[in-house]
């Protein structure tokens, strides 16, 4: 059974690493589908929040998964009034397709695990998505930026992500 | 005699006057205790390393959309909570150099060097 839960758990972990398909160097993506990439993102993540919140009975797993879901909903508002005053529509587009079906399926895996199994999956997947995030800012979405105010929105976001990741890392240790 | 003890009475006086000057000016040049502030904004304590000194408070402004805290790393001397907008406050009480952070966002992090207040 504990073979069968750590599995699963690798699995899930494996399935979150997948990367996000990649912009071609001369196809870089537009401020309208960064915009939406980076809200996906938060969107997704707080989804995921609030999948453990029903889930979870681990006061240090809920305690990060409330953070998670009221730290990205704040971000996406203001990434929502930045657009709103650019005027930019934001537009789906492959990256964000990827990671919302990439996420669905973690979430529909998580939904079959319980207890400590479930909050081991949901805390590493939290670190290996972060991660992913964090990685996509870094290479791919803060580089392309065209705008100055989009630009500086992403930074912080990066900073915000990479903060959880190591957050997410700390409540792993505990949670074994 | 007489001689004698008016000297001694103007010995002491001047004996109280300069003791009394020399506290008056400990009074004067003792610094009070200040507040100093630090700035939240953008995921980073906008002072990496402040310098204030024991009795001195330290108040953290969080101006960014999303709650902070403000903890010292080893000794738990401090662990402020900051919610979006709020202020909150914490009395330096022992000399020393200190690493705080952000709990809830670890990469969030900065140095406060007390040092001990002037006699």
């Amino acid at each position: 059974m504990s073979i069968r839960i750590n599995t699963i758990a690798t699995t899930l972990t494996l399935l979150t690493l997948t990367a996000m398909p990649a912009f071609a160097q001369d196809n870089k993506p537009t401020d309208a589908q960064i915009a939406h990439i980076a809200y996906t993102a938060g969107v997704l993540d707080v989804e995921a929040g609030k999948q453990a919140l029903s889930l979870s009975k681990n006061a240090q797993v809920r305690a990060f998964a409330e953070q998670m879901v009221k730290d990205h909903t704040a971000v996406n508002e203001q990434a929502l009034a930045l657009v709103k005053k650019l005027k930019v529509t934001p537009e789906d587009n492959a990256t964000s397709k990827s990671l919302k079906s990439q996420a669905d399926a973690k979430r529909a895996a998580l939904a079959k695990l319980s207890g400590a199994a479930f909050d081991k999956a949901y805390i590493e997947n939290e670190i290996a998505y972060h991660g992913t995030v964090n990685s996509a800012l870094q290479t791919t979405l803060i580089p392309s930026a065209a705008n100055g105010e989009l630009k500086t929105l992403l930074q912080t976001g990066l900073k915000l992500f990479q903060g959880h990741q190591q957050h997410a890392e700390t409540v792993a240790a505990k949670v074994k | 005699m007489g001689l004698l003890h008016v000297s001694r009475i103007s010995l002491v006086a001047s004996a109280c006057v300069c003791a009394c000057a020399i506290a008056m000016l400990g009074t004067a040049s003792a610094v009070p205790p200040r507040t100093i502030s630090i700035t939240i904004n953008a995921m980073s304590f906008a002072s990496p390393e402040r310098a204030v000194k024991v009795g001195d408070t330290v108040e953290w402004l969080n101006k960014d959309v999303v709650a902070h805290t403000a903890t010292e790393k080893d000794a738990g001397l401090w662990d402020v909570t900051l919610a979006p907008g709020e202020t909150r406050k914490a009395v330096m009480k022992r000399a020393g150099r200190f690493d705080y952070y952000c709990r809830l966002h670890p990469n969030m992090k900065a140095t406060l060097v007390v040092e001990r207040a002037a006699k």
